[in-house]
């Protein structure tokens, strides 16, 4: 097991899961806000970069392609 | 992986440089042919792991019912300890100077800070970046819970999760059964397959010249069996044409759909689901062939890269395999990268060991045309988009503000309405806008051409210039923490 914060919250994955794959896993499906309302992963395979998130301070980190590590602090990006 | 530094690659002194781009099938069999042919072959991929889509794995997490042809993945894997192996790479450039292929990437986790920069100069590159889902827009596409196919695919056999609890796959094309059968196997109860396409086109496309499908037709088999198994229903001529939800997906609305993909009026049903699976096709991912000049071609069905029966493109030690060169599944890339590859190594079409793939090719690009005539796209799908409509998801540019710009040339219309100007820069909503355009009376063309190959920090590409001329450079980390503006490069500029 590996455990991750997401906006201070903390979440638990399984060991080798990516970001989108640790929230899923947790029963989210959105995790960021855009002008039309939230969105989380659609493509699942780095294309299309709706599922971006701040990792450890890094911005623009695709959820789908970032594998999770143990003490990862995720943030929710808004984009108005 | 072996050590960063300039591409050398693995093999003889003097021998050929190959680059190969793309570690799916046709990208692996490319690698393995160049090393039978004597070259030093480096292999980039920007996964964090070999096997691209069609064998995307985790060791801990897959569940192996779901991997198909997985002792082929083994032996070609098993054949790279003779290359040097880049995971998690991000070409970000591509050019051909004095008869000299040189390609730039970036190396590390997944859009993380403090790359490493990595330069490969190679005689002869064989592209193999394979394609993404076309999942065509459709009211409420946007919500939370809808996703592509190839996100439903990728989510189970990779995560080992889904999305939703009930899931209504829609779309067209053989790929929507096997994704099926993974949501179920991951633990989603399959609502419904919805393939868009009616049974005249799909007789159409498959009953002529059965015997083409050999090889394939086991493998579809088992699919329906899993379906079966599942009590998967499968309906032909309909499809998902609206999304139900105010903050996530709660239902959607199915319609019979005509030939062209038109939904017939009373049709319309809804259905309570958590989730949406869209698939719709593929679009081949073009970037880097066409960064290095190879010539494409098509129409709005869809545009390839052009091969000869080398798999060699226009542009001298470019070659080409697998969905960039046509749709055909993996069948038909591994026997193209086969081809390639020993080619690019400087091998003869007359050698023995390429009388098995020459075969496979012929055969599977008569599967590919079929599967274009049976599943392609039809025009009618439009017909589908309300005005407000989003189309690009990026910059939330609607159906209606794309179409009043119809007539401006595309340039002018993506600078007007952003529409392909955000984030993927086009990857996700550009063959659906372009068809809005048309729909709309105008001529549009030339999405797939992209000014920056892979989204990189600014940070990093700056730090390429200022490192050692060793080739590997540890870029610094603090650039790299700048503000949004420049978290991707790609969201720029217009071409």
């Amino acid at each position: 097991m590996i455990r991750i914060t997401v906006d201070a919250e903390p979440l638990e994955g399984r060991d080798g899961q990516t970001i989108a794959g640790v929230l899923i896993g947790a029963g989210r499906t959105a995790w960021r806000t855009a002008q039309t309302g939230d969105r989380g992963v659609f493509c699942g395979i780095g294309v299309c970069h709706d599922c971006l998130v701040t990792v450890n301070g890094v911005e623009g980190v695709r959820a789908c392609q970032r594998e999770a590590v143990d003490g990862d602090r995720v943030e929710r990006e808004v984009r108005a | 992986m072996t050590g960063i530094g300039v591409g050398v690659g693995a093999g003889a002194r003097g021998a050929r440089r190959v680059a190969i781009l793309g570690g799916g099938p046709a990208g692996l069999a490319a690698a393995q042919a160049a090393l039978a042919a004597g070259a030093r072959v480096t292999l980039l991929d920007e996964g964090g792991r070999l096997g691209g889509q069609y064998w995307r794995h985790h060791e801990q997490l897959t569940d192996r019912r779901l991997q198909h042809g997985w002792a082929r993945f083994e032996r070609l894997r098993g054949v790279l300890d003779r290359a040097e192996v880049h995971n998690g790479a991000s070409v970000w450039s591509a050019e051909a100077s004095d008869g000299t292929l040189r390609l730039r990437a970036v190396v590390g986790p997944a859009d993380a800070a403090g790359r490493t920069a990595l330069e490969v100069e190679a005689d002869a590159v064989v592209v193999a970046t394979g394609a993404h889902d076309l999942a065509l827009p459709l009211p409420g596409w946007t919500l939370p819970g809808v996703t592509t196919a190839g996100a439903a695919q990728a989510l189970a056999k990779r995560d080992g999760v889904t999305v939703g609890r009930r899931t209504v796959v829609s779309g067209a094309g053989p790929f929507l059964l096997p994704v099926a059968q993974s949501l179920a196997v991951a633990g989603s109860e399959v609502v419904g397959v919805h393939e868009a396409s009616r049974l005249g086109g799909l007789a159409a496309g498959w009953l002529p010249r059965p015997w083409q499908l050999a090889g394939k037709a086991g493998e579809l088999v088992e699919y329906v069996g899993a379906l079966a198994r599942h009590r998967i229903p499968y309906r032909v001529g309909s499809g998902v044409v609206r999304v139900l939800g105010t903050d996530r997906v709660e239902g959607v609305v199915i319609a019979a759909l005509d030939a062209d993909w038109r939904p017939v009026p009373g049709t319309e049903r809804e259905v309570a689901c958590d989730s949406v699976a869209l698939g719709h096709g593929f679009t081949p991912r073009l970037e880097v062939a066409i960064a290095l000049g190879a010539a494409i071609e098509g129409d709005r069905r869809g545009r390839f890269v052009v091969v000869d029966d080398a798999q060699r493109t226009s542009a001298a030690g470019v070659y080409a395999a697998g969905e960039i060169t046509g749709i055909g599944g993996a069948d038909a890339a591994l026997a193209e990268g086969a081809v390639a590859g020993f080619m690019a190594a400087g091998g003869s079409l007359d050698d023995d060991r390429m009388r098995g793939p020459l075969a496979v090719r012929r055969r599977m690009r008569a599967f590919a045309a079929r599967l274009e005539r049976a599943h392609g796209i039809r025009p009618g799908w439009t017909s589908w988009l309300a005005d407000d409509t989003v189309v690009c998801r990026c910059e939330n540019v609607t159906r209606r503000t794309i179409a009043d710009r119809a007539d401006a040339p595309l340039r002018a219309m993506k600078l007007a309405t952003r529409a392909g100007l955000g984030a993927c820069q086009g990857r996700t909503c550009g063959r659906a806008v372009e068809a809005v355009v048309a729909a709309a009376g105008g001529a549009p063309e030339g999405f797939d051409r992209r000014p920056v190959l892979a989204p990189v920090r600014l940070g990093e590409v700056a730090a390429v210039g200022r490192g050692s001329d060793s080739g590997a450079v540890a870029v610094e980390t603090a650039i790299s923490t700048a503000g949004r503006g420049e978290s991707a490069v790609a969201a720029a500029e217009p071409q």
